[in-house]
């Protein structure tokens, strides 16, 4: 569904991203893993087209959507759920959802607050509620209800689980799956080998802007070599 | 008592322009983070646009032409600013928020010429408004009718606009896009609409408070100024990005100018001070503003550092010097006194330079202090008839008060609300000169300032202003390389460190906001004698303007820079004056056409080029677009 090939990032004069390049399959799981500061949050902004690449290519359903600014990205079906979550912090968790609505570009029945509140149950409380005001977990669920809402194709998430308790990494995990089996095709980054292997069909290790695994997530798992090298576990 | 409330309703009335134009100015910098000084110009716009709109339909239609004709003004007034954003903001909302300022400041100019073309130079007043006439009694006092609509129109206003903001979808998306534009963009709405759509609106805002004021105020060519000072002070003192907070403070400002202006006409202007001294004080984002959006400057990338000249160049500027004071030799009086004047503005920019460069502080009212020293000489010559070298030796010292009044507010600010300060007390001390005619002559301004007979001769006034110039310049530099001009340095770059090494940043700060005054006013006294007269417009905005623009010309990091930008810059400008009558509009077309065109400044465009050329493959440094 989505194919990068020889991405390249800089920011100013550091080059960041060194030639990646990685299929992700519709309807599959991918888990974007590796170390701080490997690239896995550039590579993501890259493919919402928020930072622009330096070269390469990024093909969504085999249309070169590079270079794209970032609201026709997001028109051609992709969503994003940045790291630090930006929610609107002054806004109702209502009106933060209003923002992401978007009617679906092909026929699909769309996403409804009452669908997404069945999602997430700890939101449905929350509506009249300050955005800012609410905790951390509650705040990424709201990041990933709002971008439901726009009703995307294919699902970038920034390490979902990052700073969360275990029980909300948990409903995480299983709105994660329960998004899968809706028929959403997800790309997540993460550092939480333990997260990505409960929810990931397939993982893509980077490490210094570069990819040094692609390959099913049980391959990884079973591998301790691999995951020593390169995600210190 | 009655009296009194008469008085607060005439305040309440008055606060109706000055919420329209302070809140449009609000909205368009929640989302754009652009404070457009265009915007009073918008005011005026307004204005002419209800008069001549009244003018036309009131035959055909009567009464209900003058009602048409307002909501029309400040519906052309927003279709004007949407071009505006389309043609010119637009292009500008990644750069240096400098040029962002200075663009729009561009504008002011070119919309002034346009409508003196349009409406030539005549006060206009509009017609008194059909079915509101006539004054109501209200507590013994006569009370116009038309107040009484200004006042309800506000609070209207207000309740319209909440509503469009929270119980629309386009409300929300602009809220959202105070809050986080990026991400809303991300999340697939088309800012670009979403922008020129909230250029519209607050532009038209400006109109309206604009085409609401002609039964009061006779259209001028000096509105733009005059509400853009008052509005900046309003949204400084209600906070930027808000809408609740204009209308808050526009009302405070109002009132104070109701009942100041019955004491001491000139007492409406301190007691404005005096408010915003407190609001800054207590919260210096403002009543109702954020913390965030009164924060830092966006700085550009990291200038290379500034390091004193080696004697290679010292050799040059000795022989620059030499060479300068040799031209009476050569140079007949005609030549002379330009070249005085453009010493005499290369000293005005290089203290300005001073201030941008080193002191990372952006001032749109340098003016301000060239004046109070050119007003000091000629008053201390006019009324005292002090001597040539007294009266001098008075000039620097009355910029440097002036800059230490209004600096001791404006270090408290950064970035943009800086910016807007400097503008509004600059537009305050133009307003005391133009307004207090039994001291300052008014308009007609104060005449016969000539230089001692000792200096009267051109060669002679050249080589004073040469060595005063010279000497300023070279202690200015001094000061640059001294643990005081490090300490400015520091304190610029970070707040924090700088503070962590003892250093006390605001009062750094404001010493060298005091110094820069100190020289730009000791310009000014060099200006008075070098003209013979002085005119309110050595206060005012286009020649704080034309400060900023050679400062650019020439570089704000380059210590040399200045001179360069000032001798360019104001030859440029006396060939244009004796070319066309509307040269401030080609100036002002000129700085926009600057701004779109090298959004990161002359010197950040050719460095960018340097560095492009040293290593090819580096790309793109730019954001998204979008
Ligand atoms: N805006 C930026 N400007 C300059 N360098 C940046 C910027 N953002 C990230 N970097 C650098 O790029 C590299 C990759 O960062 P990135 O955020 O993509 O890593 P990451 O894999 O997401 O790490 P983390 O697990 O910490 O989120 C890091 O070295 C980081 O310092
Ligand atoms: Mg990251």
């Amino acid at each position: 569904m989505l194919s990068v090939r020889a991405l390249e990032v800089l920011y100013g004069r550091a080059q960041v991203l060194f030639g990646v390049g990685f299929d992700v399959p519709g309807g599959q799981v991918t888990a974007l893993m590796g170390r701080n500061g490997a690239g896995k949050s550039t590579t993501l902004k890259a493919l919402m087209g928020l930072v622009p690449p330096a070269s390469g290519e990024i093909r969504l359903d085999g249309r070169r959507v590079d270079g794209w600014p970032p609201y026709r990205i997001a028109r051609a079906g992709l969503g994003y759920v940045a790291e630090d979550r930006r929610i609107f912090p002054d806004m109702t968790v209502a009106e933060n959802l209003e923002v992401g609505r978007r009617a679906p570009a092909d026929g699909r029945a769309p996403w409804t607050v009452a669908e997404v509140e069945r999602l997430f149950p700890n939101l449905a409380d929350l509506r009249d509620r300050r955005a800012g005001q609410t905790s951390g977990g509650e705040q990424q669920m709201l990041a990933v209800a709002r971008t439901l809402m726009g009703n995307p194709r294919l699902l970038l998430l920034d390490e979902p689980s990052e700073g969360l308790a275990p029980v909300i990494v948990q409903q995480m995990a299983a709105a994660v799956r329960a998004l899968k089996a809706g028929g959403v095709t997800v790309l997540l980054s993460e550092q939480n080998l333990r997260f990505a292997g409960s929810v990931a069909d397939r993982a893509v290790v980077l490490e210094k802007g570069a990819v040094r695994f692609d390959g099913a997530m049980a391959a990884l798992a079973d591998d301790p070599a691999l995951r020593h090298t390169y995600l210190a576990l | 008592m009655d009296f009194v409330a008469v008085q607060f309703l005439t305040g309440l009335a008055s606060a109706c322009a000055l919420f329209l134009v302070a809140c449009g100015l609000s909205i368009i910098f929640g989302v754009t983070r652009i404070v457009n000084f265009a915007h009073g110009s918008f005011f005026m716009v307004g204005a002419y646009g209800a008069y001549s709109l009244s003018g036309a339909l009131m035959p055909l239609l009567g009464g209900l032409g003058f009602w048409l004709a307002l909501p029309l003004a400040a519906l052309g007034v927003g279709l004007l600013g949407a071009l505006v954003e389309v043609a010119v903001l637009r292009r500008l909302y990644r750069s240096h928020e400098l040029f962002q300022l200075l663009a729009t400041f561009g504008l002011v100019l070119v919309i002034k010429d346009a409508a003196l073309i349009t409406w030539g130079p005549q006060d206009l007043l509009g017609p008194r408004a059909p079915g509101a006439a006539g004054a109501v009694t209200v507590l013994g006092e006569q009370i116009p009718e038309y107040d009484l609509v200004l006042i309800a129109l506000g609070p209207l206003v207000l309740a319209g606009l909440w509503l469009l903001f929270h119980r629309t979808r386009w409300g929300v998306l602009v809220r959202a896009a105070t809050q986080d534009r990026e991400m809303v963009g991300a999340l697939g709405v088309d800012q670009k609409k979403l922008f020129t759509g909230v250029v519209f609106l607050g532009s038209a805002l400006a109109g309206l408070g604009g085409a609401v004021q002609i039964p009061r105020e006779a259209a001028n060519l000096n509105m733009d100024l005059n509400i853009i000072a008052e509005v900046f002070a309003v949204t400084v003192v209600g906070g930027m990005g808000s809408i609740a907070g204009p209308f808050l403070a526009a009302l405070l400002v109002a009132q104070l100018n109701a009942f100041g202006i019955l004491i001491l006409p000139e007492i409406s202007i301190v007691l404005l001070f005096l408010v915003m001294a407190v609001v800054l004080v207590l919260r210096p984002q403002g009543l109702l503003g954020r913390k965030e959006l009164a924060g830092s400057a966006t700085h550009g990338a990291p200038e290379s550092p500034l390091r004193p000249e080696g004697w290679t160049l010292g050799l040059i500027g000795l022989a620059v010097l030499l060479a300068l004071a040799a031209l009476p030799l050569v140079a007949g009086g005609y030549q002379l006194s330009v070249a005085s004047e453009i010493l005499i503005f290369a000293l005005f920019a290089a203290s300005l330079q001073f201030i941008m460069g080193v002191g990372g502080m952006i001032s749109f009212g340098h003016a301000a202090y060239l004046g109070l020293g050119a007003y000091a000489v000629a008053l201390s010559v006019t009324h005292w008839h002090a001597p040539m070298t007294g009266a001098l030796a008075l000039a620097p010292v009355a910029g440097a008060l002036g800059a230490l009044v209004f600096g001791w507010f404006c270090v408290r600010l950064s970035g943009v609300y800086l910016a807007m300060l400097t503008l509004a007390f600059a537009q305050i001390a133009w307003a005391v000169a133009f307004q207090w005619v039994g001291l300052t002559g008014g308009d007609n301004g104060l005449l016969g300032i000539w230089p001692a007979a000792w200096a009267s001769a051109p060669a002679a006034f050249y080589w004073l202003t040469l060595g005063l110039v010279a000497a300023a310049v070279l202690l200015l530099r001094r000061i640059v390389f001294a643990p005081f001009g490090y300490g400015l340095r520091a304190s610029r770059d970070s707040t924090l460190r700088a503070e962590a090494v003892g250093i006390h940043t605001r009062r750094q700060r404001w010493y060298g906001f005091t110094l820069a005054g100190a020289f730009a006013g000791l310009a000014g006294g060099l200006y008075a004698f070098a003209k013979g007269s002085v005119f309110p417009e050595v206060l005012s905005i286009p020649m704080s303007l034309d400060a900023l623009v050679m400062v650019l010309l020439g570089g704000v990091q380059t210590l040399a820079g200045p001179l360069v930008g000032a001798a360019v810059f104001d030859g440029l400008q006396t060939w244009l004056m004796s070319e066309t009558d509307y040269w401030r509009a080609i100036v002002g077309a000129g700085v926009v056409a600057l701004c779109v065109a090298f959004p990161r400044g002359l010197v950040g465009n050719l460095r960018a080029l340097q560095e492009s050329r040293r290593d090819t493959p580096a790309v793109s440094e730019e954001g998204a677009s979008g």
